[in-house]
């Protein structure tokens, strides 16, 4: 008889399915410092993102809609994956484009931070950038206008209206926080990009329990500075996205969320991009209305692709 | 005289023009005759304290005015400025790329043998 040690052989298997293996699975952290002043019956955990190969939550959607694309036969030797992004997407796209040999294009606002541009070029994506002025909007019309021009060279994997993208979050992020947290999740905040990250794990949580408070965070304004953030009333509308499916709709500034940022770096050793400030920033706001619960946010990712900002770390 | 290019969220506040003329001898006095004209923009691209937001990037030409003297800097009959809002510090190294590209426009227009 031949003893078998199971978590070793889930490593040996996890690792030889290669990166995609290792997608999900994230950390929930809890914050301490910058949460002091709440009710002690009150904890707020974020899901660290960042720990995922491409260094994003955007690694779950991009995954599951790449493998879906294959399924179904859309994305096949010839064809090029096509997609608009702000940064974090394309990444995980160009990620598991090049891991997995499937060449990708990927249209982008011109004034995308210089890291990401960086990133994008190493790992091999071609790149259209388009006006500044537009934002991602404008990205978005540039890559709907090359796939219906060049259908059968690009397949457009459409992440806004893309079902797969929020059933990633279904499938994944909705059960690792139910089991994190014990079952005992009470609030769940995510912002609003694409809306895949709300509408999957918030769709999975409420399964679970629908007494679970689905909240959702947006800019407060079309104008603003929150990268991967959409402000909805203003914005191209994600064809996955229902309005009427968060019980509550939080606004951050891009003020509050640049000083948060500062405040999860150095409260609670947590060096995290503006979205998570934003992010922050809203969980804490609920978590200040209770008297118990479990609050729980998504930090999307790090701060590394913010540092050539550097007004954004160096005020005190 | 300037022209001030408006991104696709600020139209709203501008009666859906994407560009806007303004005058100023400087970017600081062109900015403010912008809110003159158009007072529902002061919310959007200054703070409490009067200063622009802290994301607001304006480009004369390619460059960033961080680059050159700030709200200082002064506008010669034109010219064009870009109000375009900052996604996680690109805009500074978006004018350096710009700025770059079209250098070597010009050095390969220079070293043509046309």
């Amino acid at each position: 008889m031949t003893l078998v040690n199971q978590r070793l052989l889930q490593t040996i298997l996890s690792e030889n399915a290669g990166l995609e293996a290792h997608v999900g699975n994230t950390p929930l952290i809890p914050l301490r410092r910058v949460i002091r002043g709440l009710s002690p019956s009150v904890s707020v955990f974020a899901k660290a993102e960042w720990f995922n190969p491409g260094g994003s939550v955007k690694d779950r959607p991009a995954l599951n809609i790449i493998r879906t694309a294959i399924a179904n036969g859309n994305l096949h030797p010839g064809v090029r994956l096509l997609d608009s992004t702000s940064g974090n997407m394309g990444i995980s796209y160009a990620t598991f484009g090049a891991a997995m040999n499937i060449p990708v294009t990927l249209t982008m606002p011109e004034n995308a931070s210089p890291e990401r541009v960086s990133i994008l070029r190493a790992l091999g994506a071609e790149l259209v950038l388009t006006d500044p002025l537009e934002g991602s909007d404008g990205a978005i019309l540039a890559a709907r206008k090359m796939a219906a021009e060049n259908p059968d060279l690009y397949w457009y994997a459409n992440q806004y209206d893309n079902p797969a993208n929020w059933q990633a979050h279904y499938n994944s992020t909705g059960p690792e926080i139910w089991a994190q947290t014990g079952g005992q999740v009470t609030h769940f905040i995510a912002g609003l990009g694409t809306s895949g990250t709300l509408m999957g794990a918030g769709r999975y949580l409420r399964e679970q329990s629908p007494a679970v408070r689905l909240i959702a965070l947006q800019p407060d304004d079309g104008f603003h500075g929150l990268e991967g953030l959409k402000h909805m009333p203003s914005a191209i509308q994600p064809g996955i996205f229902d309005f009427n499916f968060a019980d509550r709709t939080i606004e951050v500034s891009t003020e509050a969320a640049h000083t948060m940022i500062l405040r999860l770096a150095r409260e609670e050793g947590l060096f995290v991009g503006i979205s998570s400030g934003a992010a922050a920033v809203a969980a804490i706001q609920v978590a200040s209305e209770l008297k118990e619960g479990q609050v729980v946010t998504v930090f999307p990712d790090a701060g590394y692709k913010y540092l050539s900002d550097k007004r954004l770390w160096e005020h005190s | 005289m300037t022209t001030l290019k408006i991104p696709t969220p600020l139209r709203y506040y501008t009666d859906g023009q994407a560009e806007v003329t303004v005058n100023g001898p400087d970017v600081a006095t062109a900015m403010r005759n912008l809110v003159e004209q158009y007072p529902t923009l002061e919310q959007h691209l200054y703070n409490g304290h009067g200063d622009l937001r802290n994301f607001v990037n304006l480009f004369l030409g390619e460059n960033n005015i961080k680059d050159l003297q700030g709200l200082e800097t002064p506008l010669n009959e034109g010219d064009t400025l870009r109000l375009i809002p900052s996604i996680a510090g690109g805009s500074d190294d978006f004018s350096r790329r710009r700025l770059k590209s079209l250098l070597q426009k010009l050095r390969r227009n220079t070293c043509s043998p046309d």
